[in-house]
């Protein structure tokens, strides 16, 4: 997993509520055995039409419209626990998403894979959205040693929260496997009481 | 000691570990995998070059990808089958039991786990997949994971897991006629919306959710995560007993004498506390069936859309659009395509013999497709025993074999674009049946009604 420290990035706006994982990877891409190459398909039934063509009403496809954070309206991530989803975001190169609020099994599995997910305020996301819309280019600034969102060249910054295991995980790009693996000692005494 | 909640004492036993502001390593007493979101974990494990630490304690099925007609054919579409047979090989290099194409127990792995006894009361269930709060209707905590923490399960029989806030969901009274398990939750999901148990995990009670069947219990905590809990679980009690007694996995003589005894002590004390609590009185339950792209939007069959009105948020708008249909007018009368009878929600043995009860001697409309896909083989081998097939055959209802099928079209079984599909599943969501698909979620009643009339109906109608 890579380490995540400070991320300065131009924003790409996805301000609809409630993306599901279907729509950030539809199954029907699922059947793959690797991790990667999923990036592809990212947001596919939005992004492009039916004949393979991309769809330029669709962000991803706007040029202008890149960076390494995601933005996005609220509940991101709800739906199914397909793994995919975190995975295509981050093959596509996310490194961020920023939302008011986030599925729990999505977090997780964002958490996992390095992609960091940033909750802020409904208020706060409705001004990044405000500014972003006419300022395309304008950047965000995501500190995670300090916890801090803010938008380059204006007041608008906010705190966020993640627990201190998993920024340790995510500044150290550390996984729960490694961790879980050295509490085996632990895991066996535990199944030795039940016994 | 204070009091506790049932969830509150399943979970505290099984941590084997605090960190200091962090999650807990959970021990996991049961896993079960599927093709779909395992391979990536047994690749991880090969690279690390470590084994299945319990192996006897995950079960695998093949469900999501596989075909629901000549399943004893080679799979047709090679990314599926190649799926498919990594799967098997996994399996065999790890020492996983598995329950694969042509396995008499082979189906939905939300179905399997409980008819096969292996889900029981007290237990911690994980499963690569989100519907994993099925179990829960046996009082245990089940859960879906994603496939690093399906990894971490396979790696050390534990995940780690911020601990969820509790949820209370108390239903009271008698239901109505025509109305049943799934109208209670698509109720419920509504109401909460589909993010209002995020966060939480939820204990279904009350003496309406006490009635209950064991599988109409399972439509209702499968359906937990439809309002964005990690899961839902309910108190077991002698219906559950019952549904479990002679299951192939459950312990016999004088261990299932002890685990009942066991099992009796798992109730939430009478003064436990739940972070948050909800009450509903079933009497004022109607059939349902939602209208836009999230389990949240949903309304009694006989109510209006509701139109958007400027407050309402700008989703409610995209979803009308993308099902195409117009805020303040009635779905009751609404065409409809297909109608797909099937899922870990509703395709138990229960669900199809209510169907077959309402289309017996009866016949689908003609230009609906309709499918009825059973959970799994055993529960097609007992629709077969109990001359089922012959009536929903006769009645114009197509039944196949086995698997997810059109609940995620994943296989070939898809609703094509712009189609209405009164669906027995759990989601809605664009595309989730097909790209442009537009599913309509409602019961096993209201889907079969559907059927017969070839537009949206009221059962209680045809019930007069
Ligand atoms: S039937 Fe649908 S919801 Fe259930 S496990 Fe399969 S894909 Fe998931």
């Amino acid at each position: 997993m890579e380490k995540f420290n400070t991320l300065n990035s131009q924003a790409v706006l996805l301000p609809y509520e409630d993306v599901d994982t279907d729509q950030i990877i539809p199954a029907r891409f699922l059947k793959s055995v690797s991790r990667e190459g999923f990036g592809e398909n990212l947001f596919r039934d939005w992004r492009y039409f039916e004949d393979g063509s991309p769809n330029p009403e669709f962000v991803l496809n706007q040029a202008g419209n890149k960076g390494d954070v995601l933005v996005a309206g609220r509940n991101f991530g709800c739906g199914s626990s397909r793994e995919h989803a975190a995975w295509a975001l981050v093959d596509y190169g996310f490194k961020a998403v920023v939302s008011s609020f986030f599925a729990d099994i999505f977090k997780n599995n964002a958490l996992n894979n390095g992609l960091l997910p940033v909750q802020v305020t409904d208020d706060f996301l409705a001004q990044v959205f405000q500014i972003l819309k006419n300022r395309p280019e304008a950047k965000l600034q995501i500190d995670l040693n300090e916890q801090e969102i803010s938008l380059v060249g204006s007041s608008l910054t906010e705190s966020f929260e993640i627990n201190s295991y998993k920024k340790y995980c995510l500044q150290n790009g550390f996984d729960d496997i490694d961790f879980l693996l050295n509490k085996k000692n632990e895991i066996e005494a535990y199944e030795q009481s039940l016994a | 000691m204070s009091a506790k909640t049932l969830f509150d004492k399943i979970w505290d036993k099984h941590v084997v570990h605090s960190v200091e502001d962090g999650p807990q390593v959970l021990y996991i007493d049961k896993h079960f995998i599927h093709e779909v979101t395992s391979p990536q974990a047994f690749s991880g494990l090969k690279a690390r070059g470590i084994p299945v630490f319990r192996p006897e304690q995950t079960v695998a099925t093949a469900d999501h990808n596989v075909p629901t007609e000549n399943q004893h054919l080679p799979i047709k579409d090679a990314l599926s089958r190649h799926q498919v047979e990594t799967l098997i090989k996994n399996c065999n290099d790890f020492g996983v039991e598995l329950y694969g194409l042509g396995h008499p127990y082979q189906g939905i792995v939300h179905v399997i786990g409980p008819e096969l006894g292996i889900t029981q009361p007290g237990m911690t269930i994980v499963c690569g997949d989100s519907h994993t709060s099925t179990h829960g209707a046996f009082g245990n905590i089940a859960f879906g994971i994603g496939t690093s923490e399906v990894e971490q399960v396979l790696a050390t029989q534990c995940v780690l897991q911020k601990k969820p806030k509790t949820l209370k969901i108390q239903v009271d009274g008698e239901l109505n006629p025509g109305v049943v398990s799934k109208d209670i939750v698509l109720h419920i999901i509504s109401k909460l919306t589909a993010a209002g148990g995020t966060g939480h995990f939820i204990e279904f009670c009350g003496s309406t959710i006490e009635k209950l069947s064991m599988e109409a219990r399972m439509t209702i905590c499968n359906m937990s995560i439809e309002m964005g809990a990690r899961g839902g679980l309910i108190a077991p009690d002698e219906t559950t007993f019952e549904y479990l007694k002679s299951r192939p996995f459950v312990p016999k003589g004088e261990k299932w004498d002890r685990k009942v005894a066991e099992w009796k002590s798992l109730k939430s004390d009478d003064d436990a506390q739940f972070d948050l609590e909800y009450y509903f009185n079933a009497e004022e339950i109607e059939p349902m069936i939602t209208y836009g792209t999230n389990p949240g939007m949903g309304i009694g069959i006989t109510k209006d859309i509701p139109a958007p009105n400027g407050k309402t948020t700008s989703g409610l708008e995209k979803s009308l659009k993308y099902m195409d249909l117009e805020g303040g007018k009635q779905l009751l009368g609404h065409h409809v395509d297909y109608v797909f009878i099937g899922s870990c929600t509703n395709s138990r043995i229960e669900d199809l013999r209510l169907v077959a009860d309402l289309v017996k001697g009866k016949k689908k409309a003609d230009h609906v497709q309709a499918m009825i896909v059973p959970g799994s083989r055993q529960v097609e081998k007992q629709a077969r025993a109990e001359g089922l097939d012959k009536i929903l055959e006769a009645a114009g209802f197509e039944l196949r074999q086995p698997g997810c099928s059109a609940c995620l079209g994943m296989n070939e079984d898809k609703v094509p674009k712009g189609k209405y599909c009164v669906s027995t599943s759990n989601r809605n969501f664009e595309g989730r049946q097909g790209q442009g698909a537009r599913t309509l979620l409602a019961s096993p009643l209201t889907a079969a009604a559907s059927a017969l009339s070839g537009k949206i109906s009221d059962v209680r109608e045809l019930m007069k």
